[in-house]
């Protein structure tokens, strides 16, 4: 292949093993935490010390599991979703959005909609399940409507559900009794998803999800449901080919992704803000580093119930750096970033093998 | 006299593969050596070292009497070696002027003063390009001329054409075979790379053999002959009798009435086609790509719109559904195999079932039985002696001809009533279009009406029993195959009246 003048030289590579994808991608994460460190070097802290603070902050404290295990369900439930759609190239990262306008459904049924107590939780998370997929559905209509492309779609669209979380507290559903803040009144003791003692892990969304990954694996592989899904994704010329109504399968998938993204908008409401709250106070970004969830899970939805912990921990971690070290809270960010830009970059080295000399 | 070029013993090794083993070969002024190998013989392989793209890792390479090093086009350039491409890399909103200027051109508009060079070279030889016309207004033949000439301008004297002929009409080969005689007789030496024989016979003063990434024999043009080239590439002797007892025709299958529809972009590409096509016949259809092929397979595979006009399967309107029409046995074998035929990242076992996964024993209630899938794909694997290391081998990892059988053993599993062949064995090697031509005559005997869309007038007139010819959406004929000659198919591929 090319020759970079340098003694280096790439040659395609048929089929990247297992061991190799594997192999690369901690290579990836590896070189992240190395550039990482560099900037905790530039605030003037010893890198090894951080990561060993971030490891026994989390890893080794009861405490500090809980954090990833919370940090973990919304990257989870959307990690799955986003797995999905990016495996049929329908690049959704309006996740963020659909997490928003989950929420601000299954908050409207809250305050709003008088329920019996037992029917007023499954109620909401329908309700938030079907706001982030008509959010995400709008997009997936557009591409196939007017060819508008879904990443620009769904990127504006995190805009718009962002202004109207601010709108509605602000303005109509303003709390009562909030006083000077901005947020909605507090959802009564059975609008809330319960959590394990003493923390806020709301187990069953936590649940939902391990399931809803299985099942989603389950249906990638194994029906013949997902063989469309794959043959939508991996080959669009094969499925006009095939006579497979590609815009159907596409708007499934919206719907799937979507609705993923709003059920972790529901468990971070009545899981535990309990209240509608500002959108950066009510996701942190979940959406976006879901990105990296779904990345790294190549494909597979089950394998989100590894990489979700893996960016709860980042997250977790970031947190504690903010507490105990007096960093930035944006420095999680760049832990994303840099994670993210290394697993892009380390993509060439699953296709090509590089040689070095003659 | 010496040679110009030698290559001594050169090795190239891939992970699994040694594409080059020991080739040695000179190539002498004035002279034009082919080199003829199937796919995956290392024809590109080596080409590839000559043109500083790969390095060998054993052997030498001699130029004009001294060994050199070629770590790079440029290298290659500057030792007068030039590459013509297989496909034109060519700037296609550039005029040919600022195309060839690339490079060579001085730094402040640099296509100026190269047009009269550009002209002077192109007559001496017998070129015809205008220099100032944008590069996406020619014709691929026209492409090619830019870039022998591109060749030529940075001082070339061996030129390396590689499968120059696979994009070209037989008139447009022609005139290419006079320019390389011209080259020849400047003293050039050329290399010419291909796998039609016809053509090394017409051109060549000495061919070169490669087989799996050996040299299998060199012989002068006297000694060649098709059988014994063919022979050589293979391995073992080929039959060119393929030409097939026309049966008598069974009753109609397909019947398309002044069918008109429209390209992609929107523009007339059929304009007013009728044929019928009949049970146990094969309709060869010719013309140069994109005077309306595609498109009316397309309207036969469900996958286009009619604009006016009636197409009949068996009597009934068409469906316009792929997957209706599949069922009524209509087979589909795509022009691109990659792109359309299969999903390169599923395995074998998934790709032999893309038509049917839906149904039993694939599957019951929405639910794959995989194990059903290794069963059906093991009894076609062996039917139709696809090469593959597993069952759950990705098909991009096949060659070729195993992706084309893969298809072809999906397509025509049962007997189908119709079969929409185009350039079934496009890049094949010899001995995979020997299997694929045997797969079509032998369902045709069984049977079906094959629709044969091909650019390889071999292919078509020794298949066919019928030949049409479209240009520019209408179509000529179908004329019975006795009654046409290569020349008047030629004539009417480029509008002309024969």
């Amino acid at each position: 292949m090319d020759d970079w003048g340098c003694g280096v030289r790439l040659e395609p590579l048929a089929n990247a093993s297992p061991g190799r994808v594997l192999g690369v991608t901690l290579a990836a994460l590896g070189l992240a935490f190395v550039l990482v460190g560099a900037v905790f070097v530039a605030y003037g802290q010893n890198p090894l010390e951080v990561y060993r603070l971030m490891l026994s902050g989390t890893l080794l404290d009861a405490k500090g599991w809980q954090e990833i295990l919370r940090r973990s369900i919304p990257l989870l439930l959307i990690g799955v979703g986003l797995t999905l759609a990016f495996r049929t190239q329908f690049y959704n990262i309006g996740a963020e959005g659909q997490l928003l306008l989950g929420a601000v459904l299954a908050a409207g049924v809250a305050l709003f909609l008088p329920l019996p107590a037992p029917l007023s939780l499954p109620a909401m998370a329908l309700a938030g399940a079907l706001g982030g997929a008509l959010w995400c559905g709008l997009a997936a209509w557009l591409r196939l409507r007017f060819s508008v492309n879904e990443i620009l779609s769904t990127l504006m669209l995190n805009y718009v559900a962002q202004s109207l979380v601010i709108f509605l507290i602000n303005g109509p559903w303003r709390g009562k009794d909030v006083r000077g803040y901005i947020y909605s009144d507090r959802f009564a003791e059975y609008q809330q998803i319960p959590v394990w003692a003493g923390s806020s892990v709301h187990w069953p969304t936590l649940l939902l999800g391990v399931l809803l990954a299985l099942v989603l694996q389950f249906v990638l592989f194994r029906t013949t449901l997902g063989f469309r899904m794959r043959i939508v994704g991996e080959n669009p010329g094969a499925a006009r080919y095939l006579g497979i109504a590609q815009g159907r399968v596409l708007l499934l998938l919206a719907l799937i992704t979507g609705g993923m993204a709003g059920l972790a908008g529901v468990g971070e409401i009545a899981g535990i803000h309990h209240r509608l709250i500002e959108p950066s106070q009510l996701s942190s970004g979940y959406g976006f580093t879901a990105i990296i969830v779904a990345w790294l899970a190549r494909g597979h939805p089950a394998l989100v119930l590894l990489t979700a912990p893996l960016m709860g921990l980042v997250l977790a971690g970031g947190d504690l750096l903010k507490v105990s070290l007096n960093m930035p809270f944006r420095i999680v960010d760049i832990f994303s970033g840099v994670i993210l830009f290394c697993l892009i970059g380390s993509e060439l080295f699953l296709r090509y093998r590089v040689r070095w000399g003659r | 006299m010496s040679a110009l070029l030698e290559l001594k013993n050169i090795t190239k090794r891939f992970p699994g593969v040694v594409a080059n083993d020991k080739v040695s070969l000179e190539v002498y002024p004035g002279e034009v050596l082919a080199l003829l190998g199937e796919n995956g013989a290392g024809k590109s392989t080596l080409v590839s070292i000559l043109y500083g793209l790969y390095r060998p890792d054993e052997g030498e390479i001699w130029v004009e009497g001294r060994p050199v090093r070629i770590a790079s086009p440029m290298d290659a350039l500057r030792l007068g070696i030039g590459l013509v491409p297989q496909h034109p890399t060519l700037v296609g909103r550039h005029t040919v002027a600022e195309n060839l200027a690339l490079g060579i051109g001085s730094p402040l508009w640099p296509a100026q003063r190269i047009g009269p060079l550009v002209e002077r070279i192109a007559q001496g030889y017998g070129l015809q390009i205008d220099p100032r016309a944008p590069v996406f207004q020619l014709s691929p033949g026209e492409k090619q001329r830019v870039e022998i000439v591109r060749a030529l301008l940075r001082g070339a004297k061996v030129l390396i054409l590689d499968e120059p002929t696979s994009v070209l009409t037989p008139q447009e080969a022609e005139a290419l075979f006079r320019v390389m005689r011209e080259l020849r007789a400047a003293g050039k030496s050329l290399i010419f790379i291909s796998h039609k024989l016809e053509e090394v016979l017409s051109i060549a003063d000495r061919c070169t053999v490669l087989r799996r990434g050996r040299v299998v024999g060199s012989l002068l043009r006297e000694e060649a002959s098709k059988p014994r080239l063919a022979e050589l590439m293979v391995g073992r002797s080929v039959s060119f009798e393929r030409k097939r007892q026309s049966a008598a025709l069974g009753e109609v299958v397909l019947e398309v009435d002044g069918l008109r529809a429209r390209s992609s972009r929107n523009l007339p590409a059929l304009q007013g086609v009728s044929f019928r096509l009949h049970r146990g016949e094969i309709l060869g259809l010719a013309g140069v790509a994109g005077n309306g092929q595609s498109e009316l397979v397309e309207v036969l595979a469900g996958l286009r719109s009619i604009e006016a006009g009636a197409v009949r399967l068996l009597g009934q309107p068409l469906p316009p559904s792929p997957a209706r029409l599949f069922d009524l046995g209509v087979a589909h074998i795509p022009e691109d195999r990659i792109q359309m035929g299969t999903v390169p990242s599923m395995n074998v076992a998934e790709n032999l079932a893309l038509r049917t996964f839906d149904r039993p024993p694939w599957a019951r209630g929405g639910l794959l039985n995989p194990r059903a899938f290794e069963e059906e794909a093991r009894r076609q694997v062996q039917a139709y002696a696809i090469a593959t290391p597993s069952l759950r081998t990705p098909s991009r990892l096949l060659s070729g001809g195993n992706i084309q059988k893969v298809i072809l053993a999906r397509e025509l599993a049962g007997q189908p009533q119709l079969i929409l062949a185009v350039h079934p064995t496009y890049g094949l090697d010899i001995g995979a279009t020997e299997q694929v031509h045997r797969v079509l005559l032998e369902k045709t005997q069984q049977g079906s009406a094959v629709l044969l869309v091909s650019e390889d007038l071999e292919e078509l007139l020794s298949l066919s029993d019928r030949i049409g010819v479209l240009y520019r959406g209408a179509l000529q004929g179908p004329f019975a195959v006795e009654e046409v000659s290569r020349e008047a198919i030629g004539l009417w591929m480029t509008g002309g009246v024969a």
